[in-house]
């Protein structure tokens, strides 16, 4: 064995050292394919971020150096009954249109899941609204919420001989009435989303169930609703932050008054645009990103934690 | 015995409810596309019949679309969507992909690191960068250029992280032989490896171009002058200057709908498909 190792010895050491010269190659190969991604990832987003929280602690106002002001930039936020309207707002939009527009989301793709008789067109019909461009539907439901005899929702209730309704011209339907409008633009996704998820689960595990005797209901609960978890769970993160991010409706429906009537409708990102944009108070508006970035943190922290308990 | 009896009556039961089902779903749905049909049945409409509830009008015009094309801004506002969403996709598909071939199929020391730090980009909510990246870009002069708009899309996380999943499970045996052959590492990648992932890159391309058409935030900020707006922006200022001209601003609207519609009923089977591969991927 020995000797015959020996003999054998000279071939592969030879070859070690052509393969470890290939190796090499490879890692330069890598090296430069990842060079231009390294300059591009650093500065077009980690020194950009690293900006964001160096002028969150200063008076930048685009025209004068930034000085350092330490955390006055945080302390003016949090004294800023403004940003406390705003973080109710940014808030009722999350709580309240994740949870709707996903409930609404399960249901349709649950019971369309089960049709067979043009399913395709069905889903279409509800997914064609994900592909409509915000800032453009929002002027249509604008035009759909005007009072009569230009909207149509008023028309359709005064046909009815229900009493007119002001929408985004309250304080309190205006919130509602823009929401509306991004769970209408974004079920679509959750449906297809959802859709995929129950046809991943595989067919046996109802046929079992059903040997058991086991009713629909309980099917739903047991087999459907545990199954779908890992869906379920991408979808709310998923739509928490789109709903934390929301801007293109809002800023749209209220172009007279941003944010408005009375920054009713105003969320954190609406807040953050017109801080650095209209008042070019840059330092304070870094400060408000930063309170963002460090909600959507937390929103994506407790996704890992979920996930992680499974 | 029994069981395929009661199941079959089960079957007989449920079908007038599943026809209900059915007709509430349908139902459903078209209330989904209302505001769609609503918005290009008034843009049919002239100013007179505005306010006549009628979803299509009784005498059609195609004046309100003679008439918002007719300055030229419209097109233009689509040409400079169409040109930044397609660089902007076609550098996503080639860097994206490249970067997730090579953390997926080669082994150097760093590639766990580079891995989490692209990753952990996901983080980072584009409202927390627009402010540095002006800054960035009214520095190099950058502000109201076709490339001010684009440069924070032309690479992303997400693609990145989407195309190193599928390039996984392309099997090394394939880029080995093709090693053999004498092919260099890049002609692997672009010759073997990237043609077994097309579904993947086909999912990212209609992602980047639909999310680059339909972009708002930054496109707002960047540009100042019409003659750079992307086509949402373009509305926004095409509708509040129309103030209370409704029929036009369903025009726009529609104009700016259109392209996405038909792009949507010619792939429609390949963007849903793309949309669950990613949603389960990602």
């Amino acid at each position: 064995m020995t000797s015959a190792n020996n003999t054998q010895v000279a071939p592969p050491a030879g070859r070690s050292r052509k393969r470890l010269r290939m190796q090499t190659k490879r890692v330069l190969w890598a090296w430069g394919f990842l060079a231009l991604p390294i300059i591009f990832y650093s500065w077009i987003r980690f020194y950009p971020t690293l900006d964001a929280f160096w002028l969150s602690f200063t008076d930048w106002d685009l025209l004068s150096e930034p000085n350092f002001i330490g955390l006055d930039n945080y302390r003016h936020l949090f004294n800023d009954p403004q940003f406390w309207q705003v973080f109710k707002n940014t808030f009722t939009y999350l709580l309240v249109g994740t949870p709707l527009s996903l409930f609404f989301a399960f249901i349709i793709a649950y019971f369309l899941d089960r049709v067979r008789f043009m399913q395709g067109f069905i889903r279409a019909l509800y997914f064609l609204p994900f592909l409509t461009t915000a800032s453009a539907m929002a002027w249509v439901w604008r035009w759909f919420y005007q009072p009569v005899p230009i909207g149509i929702i008023n028309g359709f209730l005064s046909d009815f001989g229900i009493a007119q309704q002001p929408f985004i011209r309250s304080v309190d339907q205006a919130l509602p009435s823009v929401l509306a409008t991004a769970i209408w633009a974004g079920i679509g996704f959750q449906i297809v989303i959802f859709m995929a998820g129950l046809r991943a689960i595989p067919q046996t595990y109802y046929e079992a169930a059903r040997i058991d005797g086991l009713g629909e209901m309980a099917i739903l609960r047991k087999i459907t609703l545990p199954l779908l978890k890992p869906t379920t769970v991408f979808l709310v993160v998923f739509s928490s932050i789109g709903f934390l991010r929301i801007f293109d409706q809002v800023y749209n429906i209220t172009t007279n008054d941003p944010g408005g009537p009375l920054n009713s409708t105003k969320p954190l990102v609406l807040m953050i645009y017109q801080s650095a944009f209209s008042s070019y108070q840059m330092g304070y508006a870094a400060a408000q990103t930063v309170v963002l970035f460090t909600i959507l943190l937390v929103v994506s922290l407790m996704q890992l934690w979920v996930m992680r308990e499974r | 015995m029994s069981t395929t009896i009661s199941e079959g009556l089960m079957q007989a039961k449920a079908h007038p409810g599943r026809i209900i089902t059915w007709a509430v779903l349908l139902i459903g749905g078209l209330i989904m596309i209302t505001p769609i049909l609503f918005m290009f049945g008034t843009s049919f409409k002239d100013a007179s019949q505005v306010y006549d509830m009628r979803l299509f009008p009784e005498y059609p015009t195609l004046d309100n679309y003679i008439q918002v094309l007719s300055d030229g801004r419209f097109l233009r506002w689509f040409g400079n969507s169409l040109g930044i969403a397609t660089t902007v996709t076609l550098s996503n598909v080639f860097f994206d992909s490249l970067v997730g071939y090579t953390l997926a199929k080669f082994d150097f020391r760093g590639r766990y690191l580079i891995f989490l730090a692209i990753l952990s980009t996901l983080m980072i909510p584009t409202e927390m960068l627009v402010i540095p990246w002006y800054l960035m870009a009214s520095k190099l002069g950058w502000i109201d250029t076709y490339w001010g708009v684009m440069f924070p899309g032309m690479m992303t996380a997400f693609g990145t992280f989407l195309m190193k999943q599928f390039f996984e499970t392309v099997p090394n045996d394939f880029l080995e032989a093709a090693r053999i052959d004498g092919l260099n590492e890049f002609q692997i990648w672009w010759k073997i490896a990237l043609p077994l992932v097309t579904p993947a890159l086909s999912a990212l391309a209609i992602f980047t171009f639909l999310g680059n058409w339909t972009a708002f935030f930054w496109p707002l900020i960047v540009t100042t002058s019409q003659e750079f707006y992307t086509l949402p922006v373009g509305l926004t200022s095409f509708a509040i200057e129309q103030s209370i001209q409704w029929e036009k601003i369903m025009t726009g609207a529609a104009l700016a709908t259109i392209p996405t519609l038909l792009v949507f009923l010619v792939l429609q089977r390949f963007i849903v498909r793309g949309i669950m591969l990613a949603g389960l991927k990602g």
